[in-house]
C-alpha cells in the first residue's frame, strides 16, 4: 500500500480519527491505537492551553499520533486565525484543521471564510487542513491558496449519512493536487471502504466508532475497510459492465471479415 | 419584528386543547418520523405519549449519543447577588421576603474561586436577582474580567438586559445567556409576577431576539415547571426555539425544565403536579423535536431520578450546587432554593463514569471568540 504524503510528512496509515464523544478518555485512546490512526484531531475548546494538567491530551499522547488541532466553535476567519496562531504556540504544532461553522446546529462550513483563513495561515507557514463542502471549484481554490489537504464532507457531521455527495467527491479526487481526505458523515466501514475505493487519500472518522457500542472492535473495522478499499483502488478495480454482448449491431459494417 | 407577533398568533387554550386531543396512533406516526414537526411534538407530549415512554426514551438515548457522544458537560452556579426588585411569588428571593441580602464584592467572589477551584470546573454560571443597582451590567463586566483567568467559559443567569449590554459583555467574553420565561401563559404571568421590571412579559419574551441580535454564543431557554400546565408550556418553548433557529442561525441553544421546590419564606406551592415520569416525557420530546439542543439539569432533582435520566437525552448538569451568594465560602443562611442533590462535583462524576460517560469540565475556550485584525 502506497503511503500517505501530507506536508512532507508520511503517514502508513489513512484513516484519520477524532476525539470526541468517547465515554473516556482511556477508551478513546485505546480506540485510536486500534484504529492504527497516526492523525488524530482535537477540538481547542476541550483541551487545556495554558499548560495546565490536561488527561485529554495526555492520553492521545500515548497513542504517538500526530495532533491535528481544530478550530471547532470558531465563526470567522479572523477567529480562526486568532485561535490557529494560539494553538500553534500551546501545543506547538504548525497543523490545523480548519473548522469555521457559524452555523451552530449542523456545522457546516462557511466557506468564504475558510478560504479567507487558508490564505492567511498557509502564508504564516501553517499546514492547513481545511473542513468543507464538497464543492470541486472551492477545493481548487483552497489548494491554490495552499492548503496542505482538502477534508470534503460526505454527509452532515455525526449523520453517519455515508457518502451523500459521492458524484461531487469523485470530480474533486480526479481534480486535486493535494489529498483529499473525506471528512464528517462516515457512518459505517463499508462507506470508508467506498471512499478509499474512490480514489479518496484518507478518510476521517469519529462518531462511527465513538458512538459504536464497541469502539475498539469498530476502529479495528475501521482501519481494516480502509485497507480494503486502498489496496482496491491501488489494485485497480475492473470495471462494472451492465452486460457484454458478442455481437456488434452498430460497428458490424467496419470489418468485413 | 421579535417572537412576541409570531407568539401572538396562537391562543393558549387552542394548543393545550389540541394537545389533549392527541391519540395514540398520532404518538405512533410521530415516533416514526425523523424531523418531527412541532404538530408532532404536541403528539409527543400529550397524555396520549406516556403509554410509549419506553420507545420515546429509547429513540431519545440513541439520538443522544449519536449527536453528543458518551459525554456530560459539568458546570457550577455561583450566585452572585440575592437582592430583587421583584416580587414573583414562587421565589426565595423575591424582594417581598425577609431575608438577609448580599451582592459579593470582587474579594468575596475571589473566596468563592478559591473553593471552587478544589474541583475541576471550567463552567461557571453566573446569578443574580434583578436588582440593577446592586448588579447591573458594569457589575457583570467587571465579574466577568475578574473571572476569566480561571474559567473558561462564563454564563449569565440574571436580568434580562438590553441588545448593547450584552454585546459589551460579550465583548468581556460571556459565552452564554439563559433567560427563562417562567411562564408563556401571557393572562397568567401578572399573578406571578406582580411587581418590578419582571412584570413586563414582552420585554423578557423578547430577551432572546435581543442576546441573537448581540451575537450571544449560547441562548438557554425554559419555564419553570409547576405555574401552569407543562405541556402547552413545552410546546410554546419548542416554538420560540424554532423561531430563534431560523433568526439566529449562529447561536446555540439550551433548554432547562427547573422543577418548584420548597424555599424559605411563606410557601408557595405548586399549581400544577408534575411527577418524574411527566419530567421523563418532556424530556425525550424535546430530544425527539430537536436532536441538537442542549438539555440541562440541575441540581432541584434528587441523584437517583439524575442518575437514572442521564443517558436519555440530557447533555449537561450541574453538580455541588449552592444556591446563595458566599454559600461555597460558608454562608448557608441566603438559598434561592434547597438543593435535593448534595453529592459532591467528584461523586458525579464518578456516577457518570460508572454509567460510561466521560465528564466534560471544560468545553470551550476563550481564544475562539477573539477576533484577529487580517
Amino acid at each position: 500500500m502506497e503511503k500517505l504524503t501530507v506536508a512532507g510528512t508520511s503517514f502508513e496509515s489513512r484513516l484519520f480519527t477524532g476525539t470526541g464523544k468517547f465515554s473516556s478518555n482511556l477508551q478513546m485512546a485505546e480506540a485510536i491505537a486500534a484504529s492504527g490512526s497516526q492523525l488524530v484531531t482535537v477540538a481547542l475548546k476541550r483541551v487545556e492551553l495554558d499548560g495546565r494538567q490536561d488527561d485529554l491530551l495526555a492520553q492521545i499522547g500515548t497513542t504517538g499520533a500526530r495532533l491535528l488541532p481544530n478550530t471547532s466553535g470558531v465563526r470567522t476567519a479572523e477567529e480562526a486565525i486568532f485561535a490557529a496562531r494560539l494553538a500553534r504556540e500551546a501545543l506547538q504544532t504548525s497543523w490545523i484543521k480548519l473548522e469555521i461553522h457559524p452555523d451552530a446546529r449542523y456545522l457546516l462550513p462557511d466557506a468564504a471564510e475558510t478560504l479567507k483563513a487558508t490564505e492567511v495561515l498557509a502564508r504564516e507557514g501553517f499546514v492547513v487542513l481545511p473542513y468543507i463542502h464538497a464543492d470541486p471549484v472551492l477545493c481548487k481554490r483552497l489548494e491554490e491558496a495552499g492548503a496542505a489537504a482538502v477534508m470534503p464532507l460526505g454527509a452532515p457531521i455525526g449523520s453517519n449519512g455515508g457518502l451523500q455527495t459521492r458524484d461531487f467527491l469523485r470530480i474533486i479526487i480526479e481534480q486535486s493536487n493535494v489529498p483529499v481526505v473525506v471528512d464528517a458523515g462516515i457512518g459505517a466501514p463499508s462507506q470508508a471502504a467506498e471512499a478509499m475505493e474512490m480514489g479518496a487519500d484518507a478518510v476521517l472518522v469519529n462518531t462511527a466508532i465513538a458512538a459504536a457500542a464497541r469502539p475498539l472492535q469498530m476502529a479495528l473495522a475501521f482501519k481494516l475497510a480502509v485497507e480494503a478499499g486502498r489496496l482496491a483502488y491501488e489494485g485497480g478495480l475492473a470495471p462494472r459492465h451492465s452486460g457484454a454482448s458478442a455481437t456488434s449491431p452498430l460497428t458490424a459494417f467496419l470489418s468485413p471479415v | 419584528m421579535s417572537f412576541y407577533k409570531e407568539f401572538r398568533r396562537y391562543n393558549w387554550e387552542e394548543v393545550r386543547r389540541s394537545i389533549y386531543r392527541k391519540t395514540p396512533a398520532e404518538v405512533e406516526r410521530a415516533l416514526g418520523k425523523d424531523w418531527p414537526d412541532l404538530e408532532d411534538f404536541k403528539a409527543l407530549l400529550s397524555p396520549a405519549a406516556d403509554a410509549f415512554l419506553e420507545p420515546m426514551a429509547q429513540q431519545s438515548a440513541a439520538l443522544t449519543r449519536r449527536r453528543f457522544g458518551r459525554t456530560m458537560q459539568l458546570y457550577l452556579p455561583l450566585y452572585l447577588s440575592n437582592f430583587c426588585e421583584n416580587r414573583c411569588v414562587y421565589c426565595g428571593f423575591s424582594g417581598s421576603n425577609p431575608i438577609r441580602r448580599k451582592v459579593l464584592n470582587e474579594e468575596e467572589i475571589l473566596a468563592e474561586v478559591r473553593t471552587i477551584k478544589q474541583e475541576p470546573f471550567r463552567h461557571l454560571l453566573l446569578v443574580t436577582g434583578e436588582a440593577p443597582q446592586k448588579a447591573g451590567t458594569a457589575y457583570l463586566e467587571q465579574v466577568l474580567r475578574l473571572l476569566q483567568p480561571a474559567f473558561s467559559q462564563l454564563s449569565l443567569e440574571v436580568q434580562p438586559l438590553d441588545t448593547d449590554d450584552y454585546t459589551r459583555l460579550a465583548e468581556a467574553r460571556l459565552h452564554a445567556v439563559y433567560v427563562y420565561q417562567e411562564t408563556y401563559k401571557e393572562a397568567a404571568y401578572p399573578q406571578y409576577h406582580p411587581f418590578g421590571r419582571k412584570a413586563n412579559f414582552r420585554y423578557r419574551l423578547e430577551t432572546p431576539d435581543r442576546l441573537g441580535a448581540a451575537g450571544i454564543r449560547k441562548v438557554g431557554l425554559g419555564t419553570l415547571i409547576g405555574l401552569e400546565d407543562w405541556r402547552t408550556e413545552a410546546w410554546f418553548t419548542a416554538l420560540h426555539l424554532q423561531y430563534l433557529r431560523r433568526r439566529y442561525w449562529q447561536s446555540r441553544y439550551s433548554l432547562s425544565f427547573p422543577r418548584l421546590r420548597p424555599f424559605a419564606g411563606e410557601g408557595f406551592q405548586p399549581r400544577v403536579l408534575t411527577n418524574e415520569r411527566d419530567l421523563t416525557q418532556l424530556i425525550c420530546a424535546y430530544r425527539l423535536f430537536d436532536a441538537d439542543v442542549e438539555l440541562s439539569l440541575s441540581t432541584r432533582e434528587r441523584p437517583a431520578y439524575r442518575d437514572g435520566v442521564v443517558p436519555l437525552g440530557i447533555t449537561a448538569l450541574s453538580a455541588g450546587s449552592k444556591t446563595g451568594p458566599g454559600a461555597y465560602s460558608g454562608n448557608h443562611e441566603l438559598e434561592q432554593f434547597a438543593v435535593n442533590d448534595a453529592r459532591s462535583p467528584r461523586e458525579v462524576a464518578e456516577m457518570l463514569r460508572r454509567q460510561g460517560f466521560e465528564p466534560v469540565w471544560k468545553d470551550w475556550e476563550p481564544c475562539l471568540q477573539q477576533a484577529t485584525t487580517l
